[in-house]
């Protein structure tokens, strides 16, 4: 009964703790300005199911993907097995659904364990990238400390969540087999399952019947920690992507990469700047609400969809492996662009939260955190938008934080302005006469 | 298109002939082979000449908006004036632009890549290339462009018109989706890069270099300038020539 009040409270603080941090990310994102992305329901489901659900983009490096699609399987089919620790949790029983269940329990805890097998191994594999071979884009510069961190502790956390798994179903099998355990006893000698049937004899054989209720205790309750401490480290972590992948790619641009935004507050200008009938003395139209800034200078300029990017990004950094500037030893990095975003988003979040909705902490995502150097050296080739296997939008962040620059502050590198100059004086980025535009006719 | 209209004449499509093939001197001779190449298929086209203006791709791309939708609607004025459907254009940066950020200025034309004209004209069987084989043998790689490529997911285009060649086409390492960029885009043409330890020309050249080709291809008239100028940069000048693919195919018909 002590167990079932536990379990009930850790239940409730689990899910609480966890609810009470997912919002506080909501609300940061909703931060943002307003991008319609409600249209295209049917493709945009579409969308979801192949990019998130069917990992499609990652399957452009077929070695990390086999080894994430592990990973990924493992977990969403383990939940299966979540539903009954909580059934049993809750009711006091052990394995509740096995005698209903039958072969079908069999074969899905079966399932289970050899995909559980699967990601322990992929888990492995992993953090040997990351800290033996040292793939390139899992060391770059923006993924010292806290990032590098990070990527280790779930890591070792799934480490952790599959060793309690087999500990849990290995010293069981072995009880079972011995007619001592706390499932109901049915006609035959062992559990079955495809792994804990060999690895529980072979690794708690010996053992006497308390220590292996110990142990399958540790491995049980151990577990449901873990995956509670699991749940709530997701919104401290980059790891949050494995929920949010799926709004992610939901809410995609479903135009062509090459198409960005139109300003609509600048089109009204120049609409009544080139309309011939307008009256120049007319009064101003009022404004609907704050006038919003050119472009953007700090998290709240982003659109939501931004934001819901940058909290999205599991900093993998296949977008700054492939970006020109980066690769070229600019300064630039997608990545660091994305995660410089959602930091920004979570000081300035805080501080909203603490001191009230106009807080300024004088403090800017422009400047303080990405700097005039990192966007100028951005080519604009959606290299980084492509390779993404979540279809986060590092460019059009990029593009946003350049026409702020441009058109608030008219912070243009030099030869920029020459070629806008040029533009405006005789509609060519370079010195040419409009009437020389024919010259090629006549040339050989 | 101005003498045309004057002449009671509708064309079927407007060439946008662009900035760089109306005054870079090596940019012209790709406008000229797309002439060329119009003019054997008896394509009834226009040019604006003097009344083209830069569409404002490198003004909005390098953050400037008001430049930009000043450029686009006084084109638009123009386009619309003419009542222009279709346009065909040189340059990727044109073409994306009018496809796609025209349309929300109040500019809706179907505006088409110079490599998508050539290829359909190519397959109606309105041009041949002639006898003699003038690129056996020689290997050639097709370099593409962003705003073409990525940008509005048009690869097989250019590459059809290639295989038309009897040359060997040989793919990059990073091509189509995974292509590098020539360091070009995004107004980088107008500035110098940022520090770093490499240009982006000269690391898009050595992975075409990888593949030994005799020919780089391009369909962009700046990724043409980033080629030829990286190919410079590693004294490759000599073996390996920087072609746009409307030159190549208006040389094979023999134009």
């Amino acid at each position: 009964m002590i167990s079932i009040i536990i379990f009930s409270i850790l239940l409730i603080i689990g899910f609480g703790y966890f609810a009470v941090n997912a919002n506080k990310i909501r609300t940061n994102i909703l931060m943002g300005r307003d991008v319609d992305r409600s249209d295209n329901k049917g493709e945009r489901f579409k969308v979801m199911s192949l990019i998130a659900l069917g990992q499609k983009k990652m399957f452009k490096r077929p070695i990390p993907a086999v080894l994430h699609l592990c990973l990924y399987v493992a977990f969403i089919i383990t939940q299966i097995e979540l539903i009954e620790i909580i059934a049993d949790g809750l009711s006091g029983e052990h394995r509740v659904f096995r005698s209903s269940l039958g072969a079908f329990y069999t074969f899905m805890i079966s399932f289970i364990e050899i995909l559980s097998v699967l990601a322990f191994v992929a888990t492995f594999i992993f953090l040997l990238r990351r800290n033996m071979i040292k793939v390139p884009r899992l060391n770059m510069k923006e993924m010292k400390g806290w990032p590098k961190l990070d990527g280790n502790m779930i890591l070792f956390m799934e480490l952790i969540l599959v060793t309690f798994i087999f500990m849990m179903n290995g010293a069981d099998e072995v009880l079972y087999n011995r007619g001592l355990s706390h499932a109901e006893q049915l006609n035959d000698e062992s559990f079955g399952f495809a792994v804990s049937q060999f690895v529980g004899p072979a690794l708690f054989g010996g053992m006497s019947e308390s220590s292996l209720h110990l142990i399958e205790r540790i491995g049980w309750w151990g577990h449901i920690v873990m995956v509670f401490t699991f749940l709530n480290y997701l919104p401290f972590s980059k790891h949050f992507h494995i929920i949010l992948a799926f709004p992610n790619t939901y809410f995609s641009n479903l135009n062509p990469q090459g198409q960005f935004t139109n300003m609509d507050a600048v089109m009204k200008e120049v609409k009544l700047m080139m309309d011939p009938d307008a009256d120049p003395y007319a009064e101003p139209e009022e404004p609907e609400g704050e006038p919003q800034r050119f472009g953007a200078k700090d998290v709240e300029d982003l659109t939501w969809k931004n934001l819901l990017d940058s909290y999205t990004c599991t900093e993998c950094g296949r977008c700054t492996s492939n970006c020109p500037a980066n690769r070229t030893g600019k300064l630039l990095s997608p990545r660091k662009i994305m995660m410089d975003t959602r930091d920004r988003l979570e000081e300035k979040g805080k501080g909203i939260r603490k001191n009230g909705k106009d807080y300024d902490d004088g403090k800017s995502l422009l400047n303080d955190y990405i700097t005039e150097e990192e966007l100028w050296a951005c080519t604009t080739c959606n290299a980084c938008v492509e390779a993404c296997p979540v279809n986060i939008d590092p460019l059009s962040i990029i593009m946003d934080m350049r026409r702020y620059l441009v058109m608030e502050e008219s912070k243009v590198p030099t030869e920029l302005a020459g070629m806008t100059s040029n533009i405006e004086n005789n509609g060519a980025p370079w010195q040419f006469s409009p009437d020389d535009r024919l010259n090629w006719k006549d040339e050989d | 298109m101005a003498e045309m209209t004057a002449n009671g004449e509708v064309p079927e499509i407007l060439f946008w002939v662009g900035c760089s093939g109306s005054f870079d001197d090596r940019a012209k001779k790709i406008t000229k082979a797309i002439v060329k190449i119009l003019n054997k298929c008896d394509v009834k086209f226009a040019v604006l000449g003097a009344e083209e203006s830069c569409t404002g791709d490198p003004a909005k791309r390098a953050g400037n908006e008001f430049l930009y939708q000043m450029q686009a609607m006084q084109n638009i004025e123009v386009l619309n004036g003419y009542e222009i459907k279709k346009i065909v254009t040189g340059c990727p940066h044109c073409f994306n632009i009018m496809k796609n950020e025209y349309p929300e200025l109040g500019g809706n034309y179907e505006v088409i890549h110079h490599t998508q004209l050539i290829q359909s004209l190519i397959a109606d069987g309105k041009l041949q290339m002639k006898e003699g084989e003038t690129f056996k043998g020689k290997r050639i790689t097709f370099h593409d462009p962003c705003y073409l490529g990525r940008g509005n997911n048009v690869y097989e285009a250019p590459r059809e018109m290639l295989q038309k060649l009897d040359a060997e086409l040989v793919e990059m390492r990073k091509c189509k989706a995974k292509g590098t960029c020539c360091g070009a885009g995004g107004a980088q043409m107008f500035k110098e890069a940022e520090n770093g330890d490499k240009e982006v020309n000269v690391l898009r050249t050595e992975e075409a270099l990888e593949t030994k080709p005799n020919i780089i291809a391009t369909g962009c008239p700046f990724c043409n300038t980033m080629m030829t100028d990286g190919v410079k940069n590693k004294n490759e000048e000599e073996n390996v020539d920087v072609i746009d693919v409307a030159e190549l195919i208006a040389t094979a018909a023999d134009l």
